[in-house]
């Protein structure tokens, strides 16, 4: 008797689209946090970002947006999205209350080394969130990343596809 | 009389009459140590010699009775006390009374059922084995000797690929393929996931293999997984249109046949888990049951006769599979 030997080759496929094996892939979103400017005088100062994402996704209306948010802005979308969505939220950068108390010897919340910290803590935050399936679907992300200010009485809710 | 130390006392060994020929097969006791053991099939005759040897030469050995079992029992590990046994044979050896010197006894279990499969898992094990047994009034003397019992299948009839559609709306479709769905121990998967829309980033994908091992019946039913593999079949990013080829060979990996509601005490079944991952650590899986069976061995000319009988009937009657020679010419096309 012959020894049996199984077959391994490959199963058949369609042969891939030239552009889609080389044109962009369907799954671009960068999204970027930058520029923070001290927004403010005296005690009533804090600090805003630039955040700018870019996408080809389709469930995103505009393609590249820019908007100016502060790190409250950022705590309103993680508590809209823990309460609206079963999502384990990601965690920002830390609140810093101490850098709040009077008689430090820095600049507390203002200081360039602490700012660049919750830079890249926030960046982090958002790319992470904003790529999540569910995520996509509530309309606090969207108006988050694409409007220009927050409307804090909004409906919340889903977006669709 | 034992007591004093002074009380005969016997060893007691069990010889298969077949020892010499007979093959042993690997199998893991309860704490993950291998070793090997006589191997049986379903209708097989289990037969040898008990040979009760006594420690003090000289002495009378008193006892009430002297019998040999075969046994197949189910025992599940949160109910120790309780042994369920589903193949009780005895016979007698001795009838009451005394020996004056060490004797050899025949015994003959013909055309055993073993209709299970040997098992040793999680929370549950089957087990086969031979006791013999000196009933003596305060305690017997016991001797036991596992053997192992494989059941074989032949290539099923029908056995159809699988092949699904899956994904998250608007986010990920794949289409991924198994080319069969019952895969015998020492087979090769082979298929593919064919990727139809992707909108995540994906950093790389896996499959496993699971196995289910399911104690107890109705509202105390426990389900264990355990991860038997973990093979990387992608890393990086695929794109629509790609195709990702699967070719995982099962001879390497310590599993069983599926095992369905074994004497309505437990079952074990087998499944494959496509995983993938993507940058930001997220799981997005996809879960199919498989069947997986013993194929017997090649019938060699040499084997007894009864265990040619046993084997004929799980040899395969239409064998699907192509000769090496005749694949690798195909390959060249």
């Amino acid at each position: 008797m012959n020894p049996v030997v199984a077959d391994t080759r490959r199963l058949n496929s369609k042969p891939q689209d030239l552009t889609d094996a080389y044109g962009p892939p369907s799954n671009f979103l960068e999204i970027d946090v930058y520029d923070p400017q001290i927004v403010g005088v005296g005690r009533n100062r804090y600090t805003t970002y630039e955040v700018r994402m870019r996408t080809n996704l389709p469930i995103f209306k505009l393609k590249d947006s820019c908007v100016r948010r502060r790190y409250s802005d950022f705590e309103w979308l993680k508590n809209e999205l823990e309460r609206d969505s079963k999502i384990v939220v990601p965690p920002l950068p830390g609140k810093a209350l101490k850098r709040q108390l009077p008689f430090r010897g820095d600049e507390g919340l203002f200081e360039e080394a602490f700012i660049e910290e919750r830079r890249v803590g926030l960046e982090q935050f958002i790319n992470r969130i904003a790529g999540h399936p569910l995520a996509q679907n509530e309309r606090c992300l969207h108006m988050f990343l694409q409007e220009e200010t927050i409307d804090r009485n909004y409906i919340p809710g889903k977006v669709r596809h | 009389m034992n007591f004093f130390g002074f009380g005969q006392t016997a060893d007691i060994d069990i010889v298969l009459n077949d020892a010499e020929t007979r093959k042993k097969a690997e199998h893991n006791s309860e704490d993950g140590k291998k070793d090997k053991y006589f191997l049986f099939f379903d209708g097989e005759t289990v037969s040898g010699k008990v040979n009760v040897t006594l420690k003090y030469p000289g002495k009378r050995l008193e006892h009430n009775g002297i019998k040999v079992e075969f046994v197949g029992q189910i025992e599940l590990y949160y109910d120790r006390g309780n042994h369920h046994e589903f193949v009780s044979l005895v016979k007698d050896l001795a009838r009451p009374g005394e020996l004056t010197q060490s004797q050899t006894f025949d015994f003959e279990f013909t055309h055993v059922e073993k209709p299970y499969e040997s098992y040793t898992g999680q929370n549950v094990k089957l087990r086969y084995f031979l006791k013999v047994t000196i009933g003596r009034r305060l305690s017997d003397i016991t001797k036991e000797l596992d053997i192992v019992v494989h059941t074989l299948s032949t290539y099923p009839d029908l056995n159809s690929s699988i092949k699904m559609e899956v994904g998250i709306e608007d986010c990920l479709h794949i289409e991924f393929e198994y080319n069969k769905s019952k895969y015998h121990l020492k087979d090769v998967i082979v298929g593919k996931i064919y990727f139809l829309l992707v909108r995540i980033k994906i950093r790389h994908m896996e499959i496993d293999i699971i196995r289910r091992e399911t104690t107890g019946t109705g509202p105390s039913v426990y389900n264990e997984n355990d991860t038997i593999a973990k093979y990387e079949i992608m890393d990086g990013a695929p794109v629509r249109g790609e195709s990702i080829p699967i070719r995982l060979f099962l001879a390497g990996y310590e599993l069983t046949p599926t095992m369905k509601d074994v004497n309505k005490k437990f079952s074990v079944r087998y499944f494959l888990n496509l995983v993938l991952i993507d940058e930001e650590d997220r799981r997005y899986f996809k879960q199919q049951e498989i069947i997986l069976w013993r194929k017997g061995d090649i019938v060699k000319k040499s084997m007894s006769h009864q265990a040619i009988i046993a084997a004929q009937r799980f040899e395969g009657s239409s064998n699907p599979e192509r000769s090496h020679s005749q694949s690798a010419e195909d390959d060249k096309s």
